[in-house]
């Protein structure tokens, strides 16, 4: 029996019909075609599939979709406004965040979810903060410094 | 040093995909949806060996989501034989027996079976229907074990080949071979000092953030379509081609975006399995790894058990080396042993060598490539007796090495003489560097002791076939077609070298990494070959994109000679930029497509060096780094970024195969860590900023001098965190990870 979900994708209403075993993950990129959001692990310890739900920063392979009835969701896909990209997505390509790019779209979001309320993050904050995403071509140094970047293009 | 000024090569532009991959757009393996797509799930072997005894599919075709199954009987009945898909001779029916087990499972994960259904739940649940009777069999699980009288054989038809020479002996010993330079005897009779130790280091995993995933298609024309992340989509074309019994022009395999390789992804796992689903179903059939298949199922890189002994006169001189360097190979033979035995010494100038190499398989996963593979293990030992020799002889550690390093014209104990190279330059990069004479700081409590170390390591890198076409808009821009998997940013720096030629700028480029129907043979994206080769290629198709240039210029102009220079096409008095030669190419002559197909050669190798600043809790054992430096000769860094990234990447997995990161084994042989929370690798928080220096030693072969630089980074961390443990604590290491209750044990020890 699948579950008529309602909620906010991106900053627009929207719906779906889901298994009720399936994830927020699955949700996303299997019924509504959203492939932005990527599985690594599958059990909450990689966060590639970092979204944000109601502003909170969650793994969604951890969240099951009929849970974000109501609710806001926002993912890699609705970051950039319209052709510009966001700050922190435009920093990501010019510090060479990114080598294979797979843990990106979780880093974005984290990089959101932190800059959203902490604007100025010292080093140890954004590692600490970042420690949730793994990323195993970078060794993180050009991520660090592009989440310093965009925290203080954001600021400007 | 490079001295060479160029317009474009040494810059930083913003990759081609960036866009695409900072909006979620960027297409990777799993993000495939074709219509009517089924998914496929794999039976895996809960047992490290077994016998199969039976296999019963009955229960799960009959499920009504159940849309095929399949096992080893479905591969076509062809005789086994040898066939070298990049990797070295192998027997075909081991390749197919990794792919699914006949008779026998070698490991735990081990495929046995596989279904397709129409949902991945339904899919997991029909293979858990299958019924497969084991007989269990006693397992080994390390090279010293397995080498050992009496282990259980994983292969009945496995005979060790001794010296080259195949023997009668049956044995889980697939090859020992031994390379002699010299008189090693008669060389540590001349010692002052010998140091000798053992090493032993733990299974690890390249990890990947992307799991395996194929989707294929049995197309109703007999074509076989494939997408799937690989780091080479020849590979994958020739392996499937030769377990299927097809002829390779049957099967088209398209590279999708690869989220991480490191080597893991240059064999083939679910592609097959896939193509036999597709078959039976008459569907498109997915299947991509969960996070427990791709640790216990798919390829790491080997254990070892290695003996290092090394002789020194009283200045310094390296007088003998001898390297023993038992590597498993898991299930099937093939641990790479022979790069560990050309790298082990291959930073030093040392006349009298003798090294044995032995390639074991015991009951763990069939092992793969992993960024410089066999030489990490080895630099372990080796920096550590170098380390040791050092303090015996009161000698700088890098002066030590500089006084021993391989420099043009050294000869390797596997025959091999050395081209131009930058072992010297890597060191004295890393002795003036500042971080080696900074202060260590004071420890941040009592328990803290404070310790800096260093180590050099060396990889050889490949060349192999590219190909690449370039096709001239009239707008003046390029299309780059090639088929190298950009892992990372290589389809930038690659164009970055045609636009080079061109007189262009990074963003007149269109690079395009395209399937196996669409372009010429290209070699994997592995041994740090992709700039280099596929660069090269790039390179000379760009020279032929000039040539054809200049001919419709000549033409245009009516003239017999043309010059190109800076990006502008002369005559006399006639001047035209590239980009307004190329809207008038099609007034006087047919479009311009340039190409090149090379199989290159001389891909020089790479020195790296790592110093690294580590605070020990002797009462934890807990190890931090603290500041670390990576040293590296790039040849000649096309985008720099890219080369940073390369050695900030391969420093902190040195990293963590330093300090955490292992396969833990039960005695029956099941992975104990088989999830990301387990085997934990470093995280943000686990490591500092990771600063570089790129030496530039120009590759003298290649038109820009590059040298590969995506593994040797990788080879010195261990080492070089293990002498600066030692440094803090008084304590050597000899095991890998150093993980804190290894560190607790050898600081009670010692």
């Amino acid at each position: 029996m699948k579950v008529h979900v309602q909620f906010t994708l991106n900053g627009e209403p929207a719906e779906f019909l889901a298994e009720p075993r399936q994830t927020l993950l699955e949700c996303l990129r299997d019924n509504l075609n959203l492939t932005g959001t990527k599985e690594g692990c599958g059990d909450g310890n990689c966060g590639s599939c970092s979204v944000l739900l109601d502003g909170q920063l969650v793994t969604s392979c951890l969240v099951l979709g009929v849970e974000t009835q109501g609710q806001r969701v926002d993912t890699v896909e609705g970051i950039a406004k319209g052709s510009t990209l966001h700050p922190i997505q435009k920093a990501f390509i010019d510090h060479a965040a990114l080598q294979c790019g797979i843990c990106t779209p979780g880093f974005l979001m984290a990089t959101k979810a932190l800059l959203d309320h902490e604007p100025n993050p010292t080093e140890p904050q954004i590692r600490l903060w970042l420690a949730n995403n793994l990323c195993r071509c970078t060794g993180y140094d050009k991520i660090v410094r592009a989440v310093q970047a965009a925290a203080a293009e954001m600021r400007a | 040093m490079s001295t060479t000024t160029y317009h474009l090569i040494g810059t930083r532009p913003p990759r081609h995909d960036g866009a695409d991959k900072v909006t979620g757009r960027a297409l990777y393996g799993a993000d495939l949806k074709l219509a009517g797509t089924l998914h496929g799930a794999i039976l895996r072997s809960p047992h490290a060996h077994a016998r199969i005894v039976s296999i019963d599919t009955k229960a799960a075709s009959q499920h009504p989501a159940c849309r095929a199954v399949v096992t080893a009987e479905d591969f076509p009945e062809t005789p086994d034989r040898i066939v070298d898909l990049g990797e070295g001779d192998t027997p075909l029916s081991y390749i197919r027996g990794n792919m699914l087990a006949r008779r026998k499972t070698l490991y735990q994960g081990h495929a046995v079976a596989a279904v397709a259904a129409t949902s991945p739940q339904a899919a997991a649940e029909i293979a858990a229907l299958i019924q497969v009777v084991y007989e269990p069999l006693p397992c080994v699980l390390t090279a010293p074990a397995a080498m050992a009288k009496g282990a259980p054989l994983l292969h009945g038809d496995l005979r060790c080949t001794e010296f080259g020479q195949p023997t009668t002996e049956a044995s889980n010993v697939a090859d020992h071979f031994r390379q002699v330079m010299g008189d090693s005897e008669k060389g540590f009779a001349e010692a002052d000092v010998i140091v000798e130790r053992e090493f032993t280091t733990s299974t690890v995993h390249q990890g990947y953030i992307e799991p395996h995933t194929a989707t294929a298609l049995w197309n109703n024309d007999g074509r076989l379509l494939i997408w799937c992340s690989t780091q080479g989509s020849f590979v994958v074309r020739d392996t499937v081609a030769c377990m299927l019994d097809l002829p390779v022009s049957r099967v088209r395999v398209t590279p999708m975006e690869i989220g991480g390789g490191f080597g893991g992804k240059v064999p083939v796992y679910v592609e097959p399995v896939a193509a036999l689903l597709s078959k039976k179903s008459g569907q498109p059939v997915k299947i991509t790894m969960t996070r427990r298949e791709v640790l216990e199922g798919s390829g790491p890189t080997p254990g070892s058990f290695i003996r290092v002994k090394i002789g020194a006169k009283q200045d310094g001189t390296l007088v003998a080396a001898q390297a023993y360097l038992a590597y498993e190979a898991g299930a099937y033979p093939g641990a790479m042993v022979a790069p560990a035995a050309t790298c082990v010494f291959a930073a030093y100038d040392i006349a009298n060598q003798t090294i044995d190499g032995y390639d074991v398989v015991v009951n763990k996963p069939s092992t793969a490539p992993y960024r410089a593979p066999g030489a990490t293990n080895a630099a372990f030992a080796t920096e550590t007796v170098l380390d040791e020799i050092a303090e015996k002889l009161k000698l700088d550690p890098l002066a030590l090495r500089l006084k021993n390093a391989s420099k043009e014209g050294t000869r390797r104990a596997d025959g091999a003489k050395f081209r131009r190279i930058g072992c010297v330059e890597v060191l004295e990069t890393m002795k003036a560097h500042p971080h080696y004479t900074a202060p260590l700081g004071e420890p941040s409590h009592a328990e803290a002791k404070r310790g800096r170390g260093v180590a050099v390591g060396f990889w050889m890198n490949a060349g192999l076939p590219s190909s690449c076409t370039l096709n001239v808009h009239a707008d003046g821009s390029v299309g780059l077609i090639e088929g190298s998997t950009d892992i990372g940013g290589s389809r930038t720096s690659i164009a970055m070298m045609a636009a080079e030629v061109l007189g262009l700028q990074a963003d007149d480029m269109r690079p395009s990494v395209v399937d196996t129907d669409t372009i010429g043979y290209t070699g994997v994206t592995g041994g740090s070959r992709t700039t280099f080769a596929t660069g090269w290629a790039a390179y000379e198709a760009a020279q032929d994109v000039v040539k054809q240039m200049k001919e419709r210029a000549a033409k245009l102009w009516k003239v017999d000679e043309v010059h190109f220079a800076d990006g502008v096409f002369s005559a006399g008095e006639h001047r035209l930029s590239f980009k307004e030669l190329a809207a008038r190419v099609g007034e006087v002559g047919a479009p311009v497509v340039g190409r090149a197909s090379i199989n290159a050669k001389g891909p020089g190798g790479s020195f790296a060096g790592a110093i690294v600043d580590v605070e020990v809790d002797v009462e934890t054992g807990k190890t931090s780094i603290l500041r670390f430096t990576c040293v590296q000769d790039a040849g000649k860094a096309i985008h720099p970024s890219y080369v940073e990234g390369q050695m900030q990447g391969g420093s902190v997995q040195g990293i963590g195969w330093a300090l955490n990161e292992e396969y833990f084994m039960s005695p029956e042989g099941r992975m104990m860590n088989a999830s990301f929370l387990d085997y934990r690798m470093p995280t943000a928080l686990d490591v500092p900023m990771i600063d570089t220096a790129i030496v530039e030693v120009p590759n003298p072969v290649h038109p820009y001098g590059v040298r590969g630089v995506g593994e040797a980074n990788i080879v010195s961390p261990p080492a070089a965190i293990a002498n600066a443990i030692h440094a803090a604590t008084g304590c050597r290491m000899r095991h890998l990870p150093m993980n804190p209750p290894s560190v607790l044990a050898a600081i009670q020890q010692c």
